[in-house]
């Protein structure tokens, strides 16, 4: 199994987008997605840094894709994906079916964690239309991956998020800013105030969910680290990992370690534990709520 | 402009079509509808009643199919299309490419409508949809501002259908796995939002707390009216501070801009709802109605009759109106 980056989730300023890259090129990770998909607004970079920093990693013996908008509503921001279709040296991963539109016939892309890809039809038509790779959505159970792995077409690759915080959903409204008192209009920019997103709490304090300007994320990081066993048993071909403020590479290298067999599941599920700001869950790889964690009590 | 109703038994169908709906969307009893709630809904048997019934007053009946099956649940969902095909529904709104393409190649006569499920919020999307699915009609997700409602409807090739009344989903529909995080079923896999079978309500001496599968999703003191805990209805901590922090209890209205979406060349407003009562979809049908046809008669006069949203403001979430993302101030 290959280990990927997911595209960086939260608005970080250039020089730590830089930084983070840079040292992502000593990294044990195969494959590096770039770019915004969550918030047109987000201009630290524009196309070009994005190209350099690929080019960088290319070097660095990295897979590179290019990733794009999740929610695509403007002519602007149709015109930012045509951009990142025509840039004819990296493979793009679609987010929207706008970018499946404009990749179909042009060769090899992938789709994205954010297209609803929940049946082996599907599958096949996206296959058809030039997918060589899909990233499972996260709220997919082992079972129903089971099924979609038996019957997808040959030479589809499979990607499945593995670690970080799940991104679930997506609005037109940005919570970040309505925290602030803010229209997204004049935003000013807050979410650069948290490279890790804004923690919702409920009222008896525990952490629920993560607002990360229109996106809003779980606040427990999603680690499957104990069952990658399980993982190859059902051919998966990649471990998706997200990026988070602090410790991605790190997470990354004690992954790649139980991967390899250097470090037993257990002893990397410990070791995990000093990069996790929150609880951790796995209940949607068990076919269930996916906050739930295995082995805890479930409250119903 | 016509006005599409909300059904979940024949005789909400009946109210809708009584009270000047020129459709009325419906969903059979399965998990392949995204209002799969227990006791609501249509048997095929039923829907074929429905449809007499609509056809006597010349009016349509839409059969949503809108969640996205699973291998497991696939053959449930082909069944219903084949089902629909062979009941004779007007159209078959859909989500899923892999059952457009069964849908569009097993009944090619079939009516498809583009779901709201589908998240199509742009040109492209809605162009892939068309082009490989001959789709006729796409509900625009809630998302969208009035601008570009208007420069949608200008540049795609497809009819374009709006909410116009009801329940306000703050995400992207089809694009929220809310639901699934914290119970286990969502809209997209199971036709569900915060199911009821995860509620649990529960007094305490300072009021009421509702949970969702254990997760605290409000309090309410002592005589504050309490809501449905829809989870990104509730109210949470951010920065210290306890508000509504996805979205208040509040319902879509859009009187006020009927006559920018009659000129912008909107087709069809919907309205959210089939698992409301018949009385809520009759009152919203009429009131609809009555505003549609006085806007129709006189565009560039009409403003909502004070009567009109006062009748609908009766049955609102909270009580409270908004013009959703349609009014740019809101995103």
């Amino acid at each position: 199994m290959k280990i990927s980056i997911a595209p960086i989730p939260y608005f970080w300023e250039k020089d730590r987008v830089l930084a983070f890259y840079q040292q992502l090129q000593d990294a044990p990770v195969d494959i590096v997605y770039l770019g915004e998909t969550v918030c047109s607004k987000r201009r630290e970079l524009g196309l070009t840094n994005w190209l350099a920093i690929a080019e960088q990693l290319t070097v660095a013996g990295k897979e590179v894709i290019l990733s794009t908008l999740t929610l695509i509503e403007a002519e602007s921001e149709l015109a930012g994906l045509k951009q990142i279709v025509e840039n004819n040296r990296y493979p793009v991963e679609a987010n929207d079916m706008a970018a499946v539109q404009l990749l179909a016939g042009r060769g090899k892309f992938v789709i994205g964690p954010h297209i609803n890809t929940y049946n082996s039809k599907t599958l096949a038509l996206l296959h058809e239309m030039g997918a060589s790779r899909w990233v499972v959505p996260v709220e997919l159970g082992n079972k129903t991956i089971s099924s979609l792995q038996n019957n997808r077409p040959l030479g589809l690759e499979t990607e499945l998020f593995t670690y970080g915080r799940l991104p679930l959903a997506f609005s037109a409204r940005c919570f970040t800013a309505r925290a602030h008192n803010r229209p997204k209009d004049s935003c000013e920019f807050i979410c650069l105030d948290y490279p890790d997103g804004l923690t919702m709490y409920t009222q008896d304090k525990a952490s629920f969910l993560v607002l990360n300007g229109i996106q809003v994320q779980s606040a427990a990081i999603h680690n499957l680290i104990t069952h990658l066993d399980e993982l190859k048993k059902q051919h998966i071909d990649i471990i998706r990992i997200a990026p988070q403020a602090e410790g991605t590479t790190e997470i990354s290298t004690i992954i790649k370690h139980a991967l390899d067999g250097g470090l037993s599941q257990d002893m990397a599920a410990k070791q995990l534990e000093q990069y996790q700001s929150n609880n951790v869950c796995d209940g949607y790889w068990n076919d269930q709520a996916g906050m739930s964690q295995s082995g805890s009590p479930v409250d119903v | 402009m016509e006005l599409i109703c909300p059904a979940g038994n024949l005789p909400s169908l009946r109210a809708a079509i009584d009270n000047g709906a020129d459709a009325v969307y419906i969903g059979f009893r399965n998990a392949t509808n995204a209002r799969n709630f227990p006791g609501l809904n249509f048997s095929p048997e039923e829907a074929i009643e429905g449809l007499h019934y609509a056809k006597e007053s010349g009016k349509r009946i839409f059969l949503a199919v809108n969640t996205y099956a699973t291998p497991e649940s696939w053959k449930e969902a082909v069944d219903t299309v084949d089902t629909a095909a062979e009941i004779g529904v007007d159209a078959l709104i859909l989500a899923d490419i892999g059952l457009m393409q069964y849908a569009s190649h097993s009944h090619p006569d079939l009516r498809l409508h583009l779901s709201v499920q589908a998240s199509a919020t742009n040109r492209h999307a809605i162009a892939l949809y068309h082009e490989r699915f001959g789709i006729k009609r796409v509900v625009l997700p809630r998302v969208l501002s009035l601008a570009q409602v208007q420069n949608l409807v200008e540049k795609t090739a497809v009819e374009v259908e709006v909410f116009g009344y009801g329940s306000l989903c703050v995400m992207v529909e089809g694009r929220c796995a809310l639901s699934s995080f914290v119970t286990g079923d969502s809209p997209n896999s199971a036709g569900v939002c915060s199911p009821a079978h995860a509620v649990r309500w529960v007094e305490t001496p300072s009021g009421r707390e509702s949970y969702l599968n254990g997760v605290l999703i409000n309090r309410y003191k002592n005589k504050e009216m309490a809501g449905y805990p829809t989870l990104c209805k509730g109210r949470f901590q951010v920065n210290d501070k306890v508000f509504h922090a996805i979205e208040e209890p509040t319902s879509l209205n859009l009187l006020e801009i009927l006559p920018d979406l009659l000129k912008s060349g909107v087709t069809a407003i919907k309205v959210e709802g089939r698992q409301r009562s018949k009385a809520y979809v009759s009152l919203v049908t009429r009131t609809l109605r009555e505003a549609l046809d006085a806007c129709l008669a006189d565009p560039e006069n009409f403003t909502p009759s004070s009567d009109s949203i006062a009748q609908l403001m009766l049955l609102s979430e909270g009580s409270c109106h908004t013009l959703g993302a349609y009014h740019r101030p809101w995103q």
